[in-house]
Parts: structure tokens; sequence; C-alpha cells
């Protein structure tokens, strides 16, 4: 018998027994499901990841020294290490800055929560950074309205601000902020410039914030005297970062005094070495994304076998019939193994089509991005037909060793 | 009486073999018959075991029968020609003996060559017509055909055919539910046909019809018979087994009588 005419035979008891069917199908409907939405889920976070938010927190070609990672699953002792290490300061930067090559650009930036007010609005603690060096070309930052702090400003520490646009809007409600002033821990700024949107990351605006420069009153607020958070460096292309980085070690291990033995007391932190991080989250979230779903199908496998030995029973007769008018062993084995496999695939494209569907759902209502890879949807209806299979063989052979002569007699 | 019961056959008829020849040919253990004998049974034996106890349900039974043959096997139930007709339809194989159908040894083969030679050399007509509930007319038809791996085009126009010489070329898409009794036997026939079985295998074909269709039944067995098909028809119904023109009567799984129509009826009523 040909597996195409095996496939209708299949299509014509489904659809004579469509309730059944479907409840055949639930498990493995709901499996591939899950499967689908998470691994959607956590593909879209990592092209996420990997586009757009290392890209928005460091940038290309960028590293940035600090005193230990931004983005970690460090461990408990790890951490202990860590805060016993000598914080960044001014003169570190300066000494660095004074080693790289004239091409690069370098920033020093230093953040916290500081209260905000202004004569529109009440206060309120948002992020303040004051910063050195070239921390806007670095981010590509322009502003929407007004302009940047000029290195003048910088270097005097004049009080000038440029502001998110979610700080402008609140805290300017439909006025014009520029030449109005901005309160930033009880100092007043001028605001002098808008910064063009930032989006979200997750959710998280990014524009919220205000800037001034490291000079100014804001820097005592942020960081005691004398630190920062840490240091930005771009080179303008990635040929120049291992010799930069070099660079900047060889600078910062002179001033911490370490001999050759001792480790780094300093993290130059890449979009690479952030994303390491997000790498190592994203396969436990695999593991679990897949173990979860592993288990509705081997009980929707289980309902199949199950089904399926039920129709051999019922149609132990009809098997009998087909057995005396010239089915082989082969012929009933693969009647009752494509009937399963239709069923389980069936079952994994509604699967397929209710994960894309859930995915979307729920990219749309919550901040987690979710792209359906394609080798998800292959997966998941290999996945059935896998399922099929197994749970069918056992049925199948069942049907196929039975005896013509007792079948022909069943009732 | 049909017109082919007409008093013509006798020790010439050329359609029957004679208990000589027969002798002959079973005698000859071990060789191959000629073509001309479709079956040759030799010392059939065929033994059950009951929960060990062993059930001699067929005790040596010598069979052969010449092509174009028209053959009743009778007996009362426990006769043993249940089994004897599960061997000769080659779904069972024999405890001990030989059975040659079409010159080919069944009684040494494994399930699928066994399965091939249902599919080529048998049309077996039930007496519960043994149709797929499920499917039309004519897929019930084109069944053998489909696992004789015949071509879709040409299952469906020999399936066609077959159901159009039973006369139901106009009930083709109905459903065996849709079909009066005599009609689903008549589908069960052109399945039974469709392959251009060596043999037509009738298990009690009339055992669930009424009188009035059980006759047209038999009256298509014989124009089957008179177009050449060799029938071979299992029946416990003496009037019945009268419209072959050989009957062979089984008892307690031996043969008990061998004889042309016109002997056993005449010892029916005697």
């Amino acid at each position: 018998m040909h597996l195409l005419d095996a496939v209708r035979l299949a299509f014509q008891t489904l659809r004579v027994q469509k309730l059944k069917s479907f409840f055949t199908l639930a498990g493995v409907t709901i499996g591939v499901m899950f499967l689908i939405a998470v691994v959607s889920i956590v593909e879209g976070m990592g092209s996420y990841m990997e586009n757009d938010f290392v890209a928005k927190l460091i940038g290309v070609n960028t590293f940035q020294l600090r005193r230990f990672p931004m983005i970690s699953d460090a461990s408990e002792s790890e951490w202990r290490e860590w805060v016993r290490r000598p914080r960044i300061t001014f003169d570190d930067a300066r000494e660095v800055a004074a080693a790289l090559p004239e091409e690069a650009l370098w920033s020093v930036e230093s953040s916290d929560n500081i209260p905000i007010e202004s004569r529109f609005s009440r206060p309120r603690a948002l992020e303040a950074t004051a910063i050195d060096g070239d921390y806007f070309r670095i981010r590509n930052m322009e502003v929407s309205l007004g302009r940047l702090i000029s290195p003048q400003e910088l270097t005097l520490g004049t009080r000038v601000a440029v502001i998110g646009e979610e700080i402008a809007t609140r805290f300017f409600p439909r006025l014009n902020p520029i030449g109005r002033t901005l309160k930033v821990g009880g100092t007043s700024y001028e605001v002098i410039g808008v910064a063009a949107k930032q989006g979200s990351i997750f959710g998280m605006s990014m524009d919220r914030f205000v800037i001034t420069s490291a000079n100014a009153p804001l820097q005592r607020l942020v960081n005691p005297h004398n630190l920062i958070d840490g240091m930005k460096i771009k080179m303008p292309t990635t040929d120049g970062m291992f010799e930069a980085r070099e660079t900047v070690r060889q600078v910062m291990r002179g001033r911490h005094k370490l001999r050759p033995s001792q480790k780094d007391n300093f993290v130059m932190e890449t979009s690479e070495s952030a994303l390491e991080f997000w790498r190592k989250i994203e396969g436990n979230l695999v593991i679990a994304g897949v173990i979860l779903p592993a288990i509705a199908l081997i009980v929707g496998a289980m309902v199949i076998m199950n089904i399926m030995l039920v129709a051999v029973s019922e149609r132990t007769r009809e098997i009998g019939i087909r057995k005396a008018i010239g089915a082989k062993y082969r012929d009933i084995l693969a009647q009752f193994l494509v009937e399963a496999t239709t069923l389980s695939i069936m079952g994994a494209a509604i699967g397929v089509a209710l994960g894309i569907i859930l995915s979307q759902t729920i990219a749309a209502l919550s901040p987690l991005p979710a792209a359906v890879a394609p080798w998800s949807i292959v997966a998941g209806i290999l996945v059935g037909a896998g399922v099929g299979v197994i749970a069918g063989v056992y049925p199948a052979s069942r049907a196929a060793r039975l005896d013509p002569i007792v079948a022909l007699r069943a009732e | 009486m049909t017109p082919g019961a007409t008093g013509i056959s006798g020790p010439g008829d050329p359609g029957l073999s004679t208990t000589a020849e027969r002798k002959i040919v079973i005698g000859d253990a071990g060789g191959a018959p000629d073509k001309d004998w479709v079956i040759v049974a030799r010392g059939l034996t065929r033994e059950y075991d009951m929960g060990g106890e062993i059930v001699r349900a067929l005790r040596g039974v010598d069979i052969a029968i010449r092509r174009n043959e028209y053959v009743a096997i009778m007996g009362p139930s426990g006769s043993g020609k249940s089994t004897l007709m599960n061997l000769v339809g080659c779904l069972d194989t024999p405890t001990a003996g030989e059975y040659w159908l079409n010159g080919m040894l069944v009684s040494e083969m494994n399930d699928d060559e066994l399965a091939r030679i249902r599919n080529r050399e048998i049309g077996f007509v039930f007496q519960t017509f043994n149709l797929l509930p499920r499917a039309s007319a004519l897929h019930n038809v084109e069944l053998p055909l489909v696992y004789g791996g015949v071509p879709a085009a040409e299952r469906r126009k020999r399936a066609a055919e077959a159901l159009d010489s039973v006369g139901l070329a106009d009930r083709m898409n109905h459903r065996p539910n849709e079909l009066s009794g005599g009609q689903r036997q008549r589908v069960a026939i052109a399945r039974a046909l469709v392959n251009r079985p060596s043999i037509l295998l009738a298990d009690e074909p009339t055992g669930n019809l009424d009188s009035t269709t059980s006759a047209e039944i038999m009256n298509v067995f014989e124009q089957l018979a008179e177009s050449g098909q060799t029938v071979i028809m299992v029946t416990h119904e003496a009037d019945i087994a009268a419209h072959a023109k050989r009957v062979v009567v089984l008892r307690d799984g031996m043969v008990e009588s061998d004889d042309r129509r016109e002997k056993f009826a005449a010892r029916m009523n005697g």
C-alpha cells in the first residue's frame, strides 16, 4: 500500500471521529504550543539583547573600565572580592586618557538617583549623570531642542544640563524647557538641551535622565570626592580595540600597583562580555522551556497510544477483512502508524499556530520581545511526528500481528 | 432449477474431474500437480491446542479440484468445514499435509507470502459480507487492488467494472448501510472478483439472506461458474450445496463423500 493511500485513510478515520481526535490532539498541541512560545520569547530576548540592549548600554567598538561588571550573575564570594577592589578615580581616568591614542574617544561618568524639581512640578528622585570627555559622541546622543554641553562648559563645570525627553515633559509640561531652571540635588541648572528620544529597554524608558558636567556640583552628590563609576573608551574601528585595552590595562595595573602574579582588580567590559552573561541565562531558560513542554508531549504520547489501542480493538474486524483481502504485516503496521503520526502532526500544527499567537500576544501585552524562530516551527512539527511514531509503534504492531481468522470473528 | 443444472452433466462432463483422475493426482505425494489442478490437498491435518487438550479438526483430508469446477463443501457444524475453508483460503496453514494452490506449495509459506497469495489467488465471499462500513462500495471493491499495488486510476476503473458486472453500476458511491443485503453481497462478490482470482471462495454466502435474495446470489454464482470461474462454496445447507456440480461432504474431520451433484441429491433423497 502506498503512503498516500495510508495518509488518505488516516484523514478519513479522523474525519469520522472528530471529537475523539480533538481530545487526542490536546496533549501534543499544548506541548508544541509552549515549546514554540518559550523558544520565541527566549530567542526574541536574545536578539534584543544582542542587537539593542547591549548596544544601547555599551555600544560598538566600545569598552568600559569599571570596578566590576555592570551585568553579571556573580556568586557571593565573587561579590565579596569585588567590593574590596579599589574604586576608579578621576586621576585614573586622566592617566588612562593620556595614554590612549589620539583617535580614541573617552568619557567618564557617574550616576545616581538625585531629587529633581522645577517650578512646575513636585520633586522626584531620578537618574542624574555627571560626565566628562566625549560622552555625547560615544553615545551618539543628539538633541531635539537646544544644544549639547560644550567641552569648555564640561571643563569649567558650568551649571547647565541636558535632559531626557521624559524629564522635559514631566518638569516643564507644555513648555519649552530651554533656558529654564531645573533644580538637581538642590543646585539650580539651566536646561540647554533636550536629548532626542532614546526609546526603551524591556519597558524601561531610556529618556529619564539629567546630564551635567562632572565638574559641576552634581559630582559631589553622585560620587564622593574624586571617584567615578567608570570610564568608557571608544575606538574608531574594531582593530584598535585590543591594543587600547592592553594600554588601559597596563596603566591601571600600574596605578593599582599589581604584581605580575596578581589578577586585574578592575574590568574592561565590551558588549561581548556583557552578552556572555545573557548567554548563560539563555541556556537555562531554554532547558526549562524544553523540559516543561516535554512533559506535555509525553502525556500527549500516552494519550495517543491509548487511543490507538482502543482503535485497534474497535477495528479488529476491519483488520481481519484487510488481512483476508491481502494486507501484509507492514500494510497494517503502516496504516496505524500513519494514523497516529497524522494525528500528532495535526496536533503539532495546531500547537505551532497557537504558539505563534501566544508569543505574539505576550509580545504585545508585555515588554518582552518575541520573535518566532523558523527552526522552532520545523522542530515543533518534527517533534509532533516523532511523538506519533513513538506512540503508534506498539498499537500498530499489535494490529499487524492479529491472526486474520480470529480478527474476522471479532464483533 | 437454473439453466446450468439441466441434466447434461454426466461422466463425460468436461467441467468435472472424475474420481479416478483425482485419485491419481492426490496419490502423487510431494509432486507439483499439473497446471490444470487449482487445488490439490494431500492428507491435510489441522490440530488445535486448546489449553493442553489437542483438538483434531481435520484428520487427513484429500481434495483435488480442477480449474473451472463448481464445488460445494458440506458438513454439519463441527465437521471441520470452517477449518478446511481457512486452509483452502490461505488464512491458516496445516499441521500436517500438503496444500498446492495453482501449482504453489502454500502449506510451507510464511504470513506475508500467504497474504500475497490471498490477494492474488483468492476471492472471499463471507456470510456477513465483511465490507468496510465507512467506505463506499467502490472503495470496498478497490481494496484488494490497493494491497496489490495497482495504481489509483486503474484501480478505480477495474473496481467500477467489477461493480458493473454484478449490476451495481448505479450504487458505487453508496456505503454498505445504504444497501440491501443482496446488494451488499454483490459488492462483496465484486470485491472478490476484482483481482481475477484463481478461486472464488464463498463461506455460507446466503446465510444472512432471505430465500429470494439467496436465489439471486446463487444465480450469480451459477453464471460465474458458467463463464469459467472456479467456485468453492462452504455451506451446511443441502439445498444450497445442490447448486454446485460437485459436493464434498465432511464428517468428523474427514471426507465422507465426494460426488457429482446428481449422486449427492439421490443419496439425500434416498
